[in-house]
């Protein structure tokens, strides 16, 4: 067993368990820990294929900025957890139902052998002096140019009908001004009057 | 007579791990990595330790006071007191928090301040991983420390320690954007994403060179954005003293304080030397004829470094606490424009004006 081959299987068995803890812990931001400890071990894995900037990225992007955006809703709810086992007898035949269906399909998939090692065989190890980054950006660019560019546009879209969905316009809200708050001068607040100073009279400090 | 001694120690270790059966290559190659991060780890937190003296020094110096100056000549074991202090006090755990998480919270936040150095180039060969996405690791490593800090103020249990920790998580993410689009005009203007060549495309006759001034908006919108990321004074609203106490590590004692204050000076020396590398111009000496070789090169980064460091101290002394609202509007109305617009303006330059070279 080589070394890679090794951390690989520490590496998966990390994030398989990480990833079952995700679904049975009862805790909401235990879970989302562990949600977190699955990116990392994949993003390990990944590193172990060599794709370093897909690694990089993900923990960048869905480690560093999703999950912690995700921890900090989770964190400030208030989730009862035995109103969501309520229907937990309900639900499950429909619930089993999905779960076979699921099942089937990825028997289904597998089984066709599309991942099977005679498909799938192992990459070559690239040379010294290859970057990975360089060529993802070249192939991005040239290649797959627009797909890249759609993808870009619906984001986009999402972000802005996102902000367009929760922006709330209420009548008769009191707001501050930051910006004129900071543009403000010391004359607009403050009148220096210049007057003769004044001899108190004899007597008034009484 | 040193690498003969180097190599010697590490065969022996490795002899005496294999003798429980594991491969002597393997236990040679884990030795030798190890030694080579205790070579990093142990000058950053004698670094971290003497960071503290020196901010307690010059804030001292900066409000006309003498500062520590009672444990050993000067005052400079004074750190050394208090990690002692620290180390012997009792850890306190707040009823109902969560055991586990609020243990494991500081550690959190101090293992990606640290795990950043490893790509970290202090010459142009004295690099511990010269990988070829080192800025992009680096970035990732700087967005991890922000788990620390939500954990800590959610395993609390305590209302001041949650209030500090989304007023931090809130605070760190939005500048972390600012963050990235400064260090993307950097690889647009480096053309790479590793950090010894991104210094070496900065090197030329003076200082004029480095990437500080063709990137000016840039390298201000960094520097800013890294004393808020690392909540430090006048961002540190975080753990506004005057509001909510000490914010998300207001439950924490001995070591386990020691070790979130540990990860934030372990934090500022990072975005200081970051700071360096990217924008002003890393080991290269600011004029050329104070080329010393290798030598040389290393003390122009840590001088570099210090100094950069310094004005983490200075602002500290000098800035009274932004308001939070405040906070908010600077990272994303102001300098997330600025630097996108940068972006554009680099890119404009280098494919359609005559300027490009201004940038290269």
């Amino acid at each position: 067993m080589t070394f890679t081959q090794l951390s690989f299987y520490l590496f998966s068995a990390v994030l398989v368990f990480s990833a079952a803890m995700v679904i049975t812990i009862k805790n909401p931001v235990k879970a989302a820990l562990f949600l977190v400890l699955a990116f990392v071990n994949a993003a390990f894995v990944w590193m172990t294929l060599e794709a370093e900037f897909l690694a990089i990225v993900l923990i960048l992007v869905y480690v560093g900025a999703v999950m912690v955006l995700f921890l900090f809703v989770v964190m400030m709810l208030d989730i009862n957890l035995d109103r969501m086992r309520e229907g937990f007898t309900r639900y499950l035949p429909i619930g089993g139902v999905i779960a076979v269906i699921m099942l089937a399909e990825m028997i289904w998939v597998l089984q066709k052998g599309s991942f099977s090692l005679a498909n799938m065989p192992r990459p070559e190890p690239k040379p010294d002096g290859y970057s990975n980054t360089k060529e993802l950006g070249q192939v991005l660019y040239t290649e797959y140019v627009y797909p890249f560019e759609i993808a870009a546009i619906i984001l986009l879209v999402a972000i802005i009908a996102a902000i367009a969905l929760t922006l709330r316009r209420r009548p008769g809200v009191r707001r501050q001004e930051p910006s004129a708050q900071v543009a403000v001068q010391a004359e607009d607040r403050l009148r220096v009057v210049s007057m003769k100073s004044e001899q108190p009279k004899r007597g008034d400090d009484k | 007579m040193i690498s003969n001694f180097f190599s010697w120690l590490t065969n022996s270790i490795a002899d005496i791990i294999a003798w429980f059966g594991i491969p002597h290559e393997w236990a040679l190659n884990g030795i030798q990595n190890v030694f080579w991060v205790l070579l990093i780890l142990l000058p950053l937190l004698i670094a971290v330790a003497y960071t503290t003296y020196a901010e307690r020094k010059v804030i001292g110096f900066m409000q006309a006071r003498v500062g520590p100056n009672r444990v050993g000549p000067k005052g400079l074991l004074q750190p050394f007191a208090d990690l002692i202090k620290l180390m012997l006090k009792e850890v306190v755990i707040p009823t109902n928090a969560n055991r586990y998480l609020f243990i494991t919270a500081p550690l959190m936040t101090l293992i990606p301040s640290f795990a950043a150095w490893a790509v970290l180039p202090f010459t142009n060969k004295a690099v511990l991983a010269n990988i070829d996405a080192g800025l992009l690791y680096v970035l990732a490593m700087t967005s991890l420390g922000v788990y620390g800090i939500i954990v800590a103020g959610w395993a609390s249990n305590s209302k001041y320690a949650f209030l500090g920790a989304l007023r931090s998580a809130a605070q760190i993410v939005a500048y972390e954007i600012a963050m990235g689009f400064a260090l993307v005009g950097v690889l647009m203007a480096a053309g790479s994403l590793n950090l010894v060549d991104i210094v070496e495309a900065q090197a030329g006759r003076s200082f004029f060179s480095w990437y500080w001034l063709p990137l000016f908006p840039l390298f201000i919108v960094y520097f800013v954005s890294g004393v808020a990321e690392t909540n430090r004074a006048p961002f540190d609203v975080a753990e506004g003293e005057s509001e909510i106490v000490a914010g998300f590590h207001v439950e924490y004692s001995g070591i386990t304080f020691a070790l979130f204050f540990l990860a934030e000076y372990a934090n500022m020396i990072l975005i200081s030397a970051l700071t360096v590398l990217m924008f002003l111009g890393g080991w290269l000496p600011p004029v050329s004829f104070l080329d010393f070789g290798e030598v040389g090169n290393a003390f122009w980064f840590i001088s570099k470094t210090a100094l950069v460091l310094f004005f983490f101290l200075w602002f500290r002394a000098t800035f009274p606490r932004y308001r939070y609202d405040q906070i908010m509007r600077l990272g994303w109305k102001v300098f997330i424009p600025i630097t996108i617009i940068w972006i554009v303006v680099i890119g404009v330059a280098t494919f359609y004006t005559p300027f490009g070279g201004f940038f290269h």
